[in-house]
C-alpha cells in the first residue's frame, strides 16, 4: 500500500493536482477510499481530513467501502427510465441477492449501481457491465450476461 | 484499383462501440488483410474510426466508399463483414439488403449540420483529417487578421447564444471577461453534461474534439485567457481519451501551447475530470470543483467573468457553444445568422429519444417546428401509438403537449410554453407514459443531486418528491395539487442556484397541461396511463387465456395459479404488479387497469 | 466612498462595498437571517434574507449582494414574507419538535422565527433526518437532527480557528456536519462552533440541564486564564456558573478558547483556594491576608540581608494583566533590588 500511496503523491505534485484528483487516483488504485490512505495524505499534505471526507461524500464517484469484483452500472437517464431501467435494476437485485438498501452482494462479487445518464440514450436502456456498454438491454439478455460472470 | 479509392468508415461513438463497433473494425482489418494477399486491396483500403453520426439506434453504421461512391450499411455485426468485403469491395456489388433504407435519409434531410458537420466524417484521433476538412483555418484567420475585439464583435454579430441551458449571448460573455481586470484569465469548457437524456456534448467530443479545441483557442485569444480547462464527466471515458489525444496532437502541431502559430500567443488546456455531481454544471459550482472543493454554488454577483476561478476573470462556455465558434469564423457571422430566428440564431443539436422511431442526435436550425422534428426526422411515434408530450430541457425543463406540436423550437417560444431549450434533451412520450410519474422521475433526479447548501432546494425538493410519491402511490390527498404548485413556486423563487430554481419546472409544466392526470391519481386512485404500480391491478381475461402457463412461469412472486390448458388466475394479494405477465402473454389475456 | 441607496423607502448613505444586509443593519432595518454572522464570510444558504431589488427578476440574498448607487431595495413585502415563511416551515418539517426539553429554548433563532411566523401547523411534514449516534467527547453535545446546515460552525472552525475539525459531508437532504469519517469530535474543543450555532444542534455538555434561559443571570467578567483578558459573560443560575459566553462586540469579538469557554468548573470547586495558606510544621494552615503578606515581606527581607538581593528571583504569570506584570518587575527591581525577574510566557 505504502508504495502505491507514494506513487499517487508524486503524480499529485507533478500534475499540480487537487483533493479531487487525488481522491480519484486513490479510488482508481484501491477501488475505494481506504481511511488509512486518506489519513496518510492528510498528514503528508497538511490538508485536514475533514476536507477529504466532505469531498469524498459529496461526489458520487467516490466510495468509502470496498466494492464488488464486478461492477454493474444501470443507466437511469430519462430515455432509459421510460424504456424500463427500473425493471432491469429490480431483476438484477433479485438475481444477485443484494439486500435492499445495499449495493453490493454479501460475497462482494457484485456491485450494482445506478448512474445518471451515460449519454447513450438512443440505445436505451443501457447497462454497463465491467466498463463494457450494453445497449437495448432486456431482462433476459441481462441475466445471460450476468450468469456468464457469476 | 488506385490507392486510397476504397474507404471504410465505421461508426465508433459510444453507441457504435456498444453495438460491437470494435469487433466490426477488426473484422474489416482482418478480412481486408486476408483478401489483400492477392488483390492488393489491403493497401488501397483504409479503415477509419469515425465519431457519432447521430443515428445510434442503427449502429453499427458502416460507410463503404468506393471511388467516391458512398454506401451506408446499418446494423452491421462483425460476422457480416466478410460478405461486405467479398461482394462489395472485391466484386463491386453492394449488399443491398443491409444498405440503409429511405428513413435513414429522411432522418438526415431536414437537418442542418454545423457543429456536427464533420462528426462522422473526420477521424477524431487524427488531427490531419480535421485539418484536411478546413480545421484550424479559423484559428489562423483570427490570429493573423483579427484583433480580439474584432473576434468578439464577430461572435456577437453571429447571435450565438450559450448552448448549455441559459442561452446567454456568447459574445457578450466574452466581452465582459475581456474588459474585466485581473490576470491570468481563464476559459473553461463545460463538458459536465449531466442532463439525463442529453448526449450532444459527449458526441461532439468523441466525434470531433478538435472543433472544441479550436473554439477554445479562439475564445482564449478573444478574452485574453492564457489557461483553459475542459471540465468533463468521468462517465465519458471515450470522450476523455479522444480529447487527450487531440490535445497532444494540437500541441505538437503548434495550435495549442506556447507561441501558437508563431504569433506570440500562449494558451494551454488541461482536462479536469468531474467526479459525479450534476450541480457542477452550474458555473460557480464547477469553479469550486476545479479548485478541488465540494461543488457547492455561491451567490452571483460577482459573476465568474469578474471573479471566477481562483478569483480571476473566467469564461465558462458549453461544448456545443465552443464547437460553433470555428465554423462561424470560417464562414462569417451572416452565414451563421441565416439559420434560426430573429433572437435564436444558428442551429442546435438535440438528443431525440424516447418513444420516437428514429432516436438519435440531430442538428436543426432553431425555429424549426416540433412537428418536423418528431415526424419528419424522428419518423413518428414508435409502435404507431399517439404522441402525448415532448419533454425538453431535461430536469430543468418542461413538457410540450401534442396539441402544441407546431410550436417553433427556439429559446423564446419554448420559454413561453413553460419549457426551455436547455442543453437539448428531447424525450418523446406517448399515451403509455404517465406525466405524474415523469415529474416524479425528474424530481428524484434533482433531489438526489441537490448540493444541500440552501434550504428551499435541500428540503423543498425533498418535500415535492414526497408529495409526488404519495400521489403516484395512491396516497394523494385533496389539496396536494395546490400544495405542489405553491411549494414549486417558492422553491423556484428562493433557491440559490439554477438547479433549485429550475427543479420544480417539470412539476409546474405537467401541472399546467396535465392537471387532470394528477387529479385522477388523487381523487380516483387511478393512473390513466397505466404506469403507477400501486394504482394498477392485473387480472386474467378467462375467455382469452389458453392456459399456456407462460405467465405463471415469469411471475416472480408466484401469484399466478391455474392448471395447464385451463384459464389461470392472479392472486391479487400476492401480486407485486411488476407487469412481467402482461408483457409475456401472447394472447392479450392479461388486463391491466 | 459612499453610495446612496433606498431601503424600504428610506434613502440612506452607506459605504461602498457593503452588502445590503450590512447597510440595513447599520440603519436599524431588520432582516431575518440564520446563516449570517458578520464575523464570517457570507454564505447565502438559509435564504431568509431574500430582498427584492427594483429591476431584478428574482429576489436576492441581502447577505451576499453588494450595494450599488441608486439601488432600490425592499426588505419586506407579501411575496418575500411568504418565501421566508415557507423556508422556516421547511426547516421545521425536518426538525425535532422538542422545544419543551431543548436546552436552547429561549435562545434559539429557529424557535424565534417559528414564533414570529406563527408556525403551529406544518404543511410539509415528511421524512425527518434521524441520527442515532451520540458524540462521546467531553465538551460538545452534538445533536445533528437539530442542525439546519447554516454552515456557521464549519466556517468558524475553518476561517477563525484554522482547525477544520468538521466539514459538511454528503449532499442534499443527507448533508450533515461531521468530523472526518463521522467519528467522535477530536479537536481543540474551543467551542467556537457552539457559540455560533443558531439552534440546539451544538451545545456545551457542561451546561445541559442546568437551567432555563429565564433563570439565567448574565454577569460580565474577564477571563482569568491568560493575559489576553478576553471579555466573558458568565451565565449564572442558582448561584452557579453554568455556561460562559462572550459578546461579539467585545474586544475579543466573542471568540474564546477551550479554557475560557469550558474551564469554569473551578469556580464552584470545593478545592478552590479562597484564603492564603502558610505552611507551618509541614502543613498548610489558613491565614489572613495581612498575616500572609507580612510573612512574605519578612522572609524576603531576611533573605536579602543574609544572601544579597540577587539571591531572590521573581517569576510572574501570564494570567496577570500587563499592569500587574509591570508592577511586579518594578517591585523586584526597585523594592527587592534585583533584575532576576521573569515571566512564564517567555518560554
Amino acid at each position: 500500500m505504502q508504495e502505491t500511496l507514494e506513487k499517487i503523491l508524486r503524480t499529485y505534485h507533478e500534475n499540480e493536482g487537487n483533493v479531487i484528483s487525488l481522491l480519484q487516483e486513490i479510488e482508481e488504485s484501491f477501488g475505494y477510499l481506504p481511511e488509512e490512505a486518506i489519513n496518510w495524505f492528510s498528514e503528508q499534505l497538511d490538508i485536514p481530513p475533514s476536507r477529504f471526507y466532505g469531498i469524498a461524500t459529496f461526489y458520487s464517484q467516490f466510495h468509502l467501502k470496498p466494492r464488488g469484483e464486478n461492477i454493474i452500472t444501470a443507466c437511469c437517464g430519462t430515455a432509459c427510465h421510460v424504456k424500463g431501467s427500473e425493471r432491469l435494476i429490480n431483476s438484477l437485485m433479485r438475481e444477485l441477492q443484494i439486500p435492499s438498501g445495499e449495493d453490493t452482494s454479501e460475497d462482494r462479487k457484485f456491485t450494482v449501481e445506478k448512474v445518471n445518464c451515460v449519454g447513450a440514450c438512443s440505445i436505451a436502456p443501457v447497462v454497463i457491465i465491467n466498463k463494457e456498454v450494453h445497449g437495448k438491454m432486456t431482462a433476459d439478455r441481462l441475466m445471460k450476461e450476468i450468469r456468464k460472470i457469476k | 484499383m488506385q490507392e486510397g479509392n476504397i474507404v471504410v468508415k465505421v461508426c465508433m461513438g459510444t453507441g457504435g462501440i456498444a453495438a460491437g463497433g470494435t469487433a466490426v473494425v477488426s473484422a474489416f482489418r482482418e478480412e481486408l488483410e486476408t483478401a489483400g494477399v492477392s488483390a492488393s486491396v489491403e493497401k488501397n483500403c483504409t479503415v477509419h474510426n469515425v465519431g457519432c453520426r447521430g443515428f445510434c439506434a442503427r449502429d453499427v453504421l458502416v460507410d463503404v466508399i468506393v471511388d467516391g461512391e458512398k454506401t451506408t450499411y446499418e446494423y452491421i455485426k462483425s460476422d457480416m463483414v466478410s460478405r461486405i468485403v467479398e461482394e462489395h469491395i472485391l466484386q463491386g456489388r453492394p449488399v443491398e439488403e443491409w444498405v440503409v433504407k429511405d428513413d435513414y435519409h429522411t432522418f438526415h434531410e431536414k437537418q442542418v449540420k454545423v457543429v456536427l458537420s464533420d462528426c462522422g466524417e473526420v477521424d477524431p484521433e487524427d488531427i490531419e483529417s480535421y485539418v484536411n476538412r478546413g480545421g484550424y483555418a479559423a484559428l489562423s484567420k483570427v490570429l493573423t487578421t483579427m484583433t480580439p475585439e474584432e473576434t468578439i464583435g464577430l461572435i456577437k454579430a453571429s447571435g450565438l447564444r450559450g448552448r448549455g441551458g441559459a442561452g446567454f449571448p456568447a459574445g457578450l460573455k466574452w466581452e465582459f471577461a475581456r474588459k474585466a481586470v485581473g490576470e491570468p484569465k481563464y476559459l473553461i469548457c463545460n463538458a459536465d453534461e449531466g442532463d439525463p437524456g442529453a448526449f450532444m456534448d459527449r458526441s461532439i467530443i468523441e466525434g470531433n474534439p478538435h472543433s472544441v479545441i479550436e473554439g477554445m483557442v479562439i475564445g482564449a485569444y478573444a478574452i485574453g485567457a492564457s489557461k483553459g480547462y475542459v471540465y468533463i464527466r468521468a462517465e465519458y471515458p471515450l470522450a476523455v481519451e479522444r480529447l487527450k489525444i487531440a490535445l497532444d496532437q494540437a500541441r505538437r502541431k503548434g495550435v495549442l501551447g506556447d507561441d501558437i502559430e508563431g504569433r506570440g500567443f500562449d494558451f494551454d488546456i488541461k482536462i479536469k475530470l468531474g467526479a459525479g455531481a450534476f450541480v457542477c454544471g452550474e458555473e460557480t459550482a464547477l469553479i469550486a470543483s476545479i479548485e478541488g472543493n465540494r461543488g457547492m454554488p455561491r451567490a452571483k454577483p460577482p459573476f465568474p467573468a469578474q471573479k471566477g476561478l481562483w478569483g480571476k476573470p473566467t469564461v465558462i462556455n458549453n461544448v456545443e457553444t465552443l464547437a460553433n465558434v470555428a465554423y462561424i469564423v470560417r464562414n462569417g457571422a451572416d452565414w451563421f445568422a441565416q439559420f434560426g430566428t430573429e433572437k435564436s440564431k444558428g442551429t442546435k443539436v438535440f438528443a431525440l429519444t424516447g418513444k420516437v422511431k428514429n432516436s438519435g442526435l440531430i442538428e436543426v436550425p432553431l425555429g424549426i417546428s416540433l412537428r418536423e422534428i418528431i415526424y419528419d426526422i424522428g419518423g413518428g411515434i414508435e409502435g404507431g401509438r399517439e404522441l402525448k408530450a415532448v419533454q425538453t430541457g431535461g430536469p430543468s425543463g418542461g413538457c410540450i403537449t401534442a396539441g402544441m406540436i407546431d410550436i417553433a423550437v427556439d429559446y423564446e417560444s419554448l420559454a413561453k410554453a413553460g419549457s426551455i431549450v436547455g442543453s437539448g434533451g428531447m424525450v418523446v412520450m406517448d399515451e403509455t407514459d404517465c406525466m405524474v410519474n415523469i415529474a416524479k422521475y425528474f424530481l428524484e433526479f434533482t433531489q438526489a443531486e441537490s448540493c444541500g447548501k440552501c434550504v428551499p432546494c435541500r428540503i423543498g425538493t425533498k418535500r415535492l418528491l414526497e408529495i409526488l410519491e404519495r400521489i403516484t402511490d395512491g396516497r394523494g390527498r385533496p389539496g396536494d395539487v395546490e400544495l405542489l404548485e405553491k411549494l414549486s413556486n417558492d422553491v423556484r423563487s428562493a433557491s440559490l442556484c439554477g438547479l433549485g430554481q429550475t427543479a420544480p419546472n417539470p412539476v409546474l409544466s405537467t401541472l399546467r397541461y396535465f392537471r387532470d392526470e394528477y387529479e385522477a391519481h388523487i381523487h380516483e386512485k387511478r393512473c390513466p396511463a397505466g404506469v403507477c404500480k400501486n394504482l394498477l391491478t392485473y387480472s386474467i381475461l378467462e375467455e382469452f387465456c389458453k392456459g399456456c402457463t407462460m405467465c405463471a412461469r415469469v411471475c416472480p412472486a408466484g401469484a399466478i395459479v391455474g392448471e395447464k390448458k385451463k384459464p389461470h388466475k392472479i392472486i391479487e394479494e400476492i401480486c407485486v404488479k411488476c407487469g412481467a405477465c402482461f408483457e409475456t402473454c401472447k394472447f392479450k389475456a392479461i388486463k391491466k387497469g | 466612498m459612499t453610495v446612496s441607496i433606498t431601503i424600504d423607502g428610506r434613502t440612506v448613505k452607506v459605504r461602498e462595498g457593503a452588502t445590503i444586509l450590512q447597510a440595513s443593519r447599520e440603519n436599524d432595518i431588520y432582516i431575518p437571517t440564520l446563516c449570517d454572522d458578520p464575523r464570517l464570510e457570507p454564505y447565502g444558504g438559509c435564504r431568509l434574507c431574500l430582498v427584492q431589488i427594483k429591476g431584478m427578476a428574482r429576489p436576492v440574498t441581502a447577505c451576499t449582494t453588494p450595494v450599488s448607487e441608486g439601488m432600490i431595495v425592499e426588505t419586506t413585502n407579501e411575496e418575500i414574507e411568504n418565501l421566508r415563511r415557507t423556508i422556516v416551515e421547511l426547516l421545521l418539517s425536518d426538525h425535532p419538535n422538542d422545544c419543551m426539553i431543548c436546552e436552547k429554548a429561549g435562545d434559539c433563532t429557529l424557535q424565534e422565527l417559528a414564533y414570529f411566523y406563527n408556525l403551529r401547523e406544518n404543511r410539509f411534514y415528511g421524512e425527518r433526518r434521524q441520527y442515532a449516534e451520540s458524540d462521546g467527547n467531553p465538551f460538545i453535545e452534538r445533536n445533528m437532527e437539530k442542525c439546519i446546515l447554516c454552515g456557521k460552525c464549519v466556517r468558524v472552525c475553518n476561517e477563525v480557528q484554522g482547525v477544520s475539525a468538521i466539514e459538511i459531508a454528503y449532499r442534499g437532504f443527507s448533508a450533515k456536519v461531521c468530523p472526518p469519517f463521522e467519528k467522535d469530535l477530536d479537536c481543540e474543543f474551543c467551542g467556537q462552533c457552539v457559540s455560533v450555532c443558531p439552534t440546539g444542534a451544538l451545545m456545551g455538555k457542561l451546561s445541559m440541564g442546568k437551567g432555563r434561559q429565564k433563570d439565567i443571570e448574565k454577569v460580565e467578567s474577564v477571563c482569568p486564564y491568560c493575559g489576553c483578558g478576553c471579555n466573558i459573560t458568565l451565565h449564572v443560575a442558582r448561584n452557579e456558573v453554568i455556561r460562559v459566553s462572550s459578546r461579539p462586540d467585545s474586544l475579543n469579538e466573542g471568540w474564546l478558547c477551550v479554557k475560557g469557554r469550558f474551564g469554569f468548573k473551578f469556580n464552584s470547586s470545593p478545592d478552590r483556594l479562597k484564603h492564603p495558606l502558610i505552611k507551618r510544621n509541614g502543613r498548610f494552615e489558613e491565614a489572613s491576608w495581612d498575616e500572609a503578606l507580612d510573612y512574605v515581606a519578612q522572609r524576603l527581607g531576611e533573605i536579602k540581608e543574609k544572601h544579597g538581593a540577587d539571591a531572590i528571583a521573581g517569576l510572574s504569570s501570564a494570567r496577570c494583566t500587563n499592569e500587574e506584570n509591570y508592577l511586579f518587575q518594578k517591585f523586584m527591581r526597585a523594592a527587592v533590588g534585583t533584575n532576576n525577574v521573569d515571566h512564564c510566557a517567555r518560554y
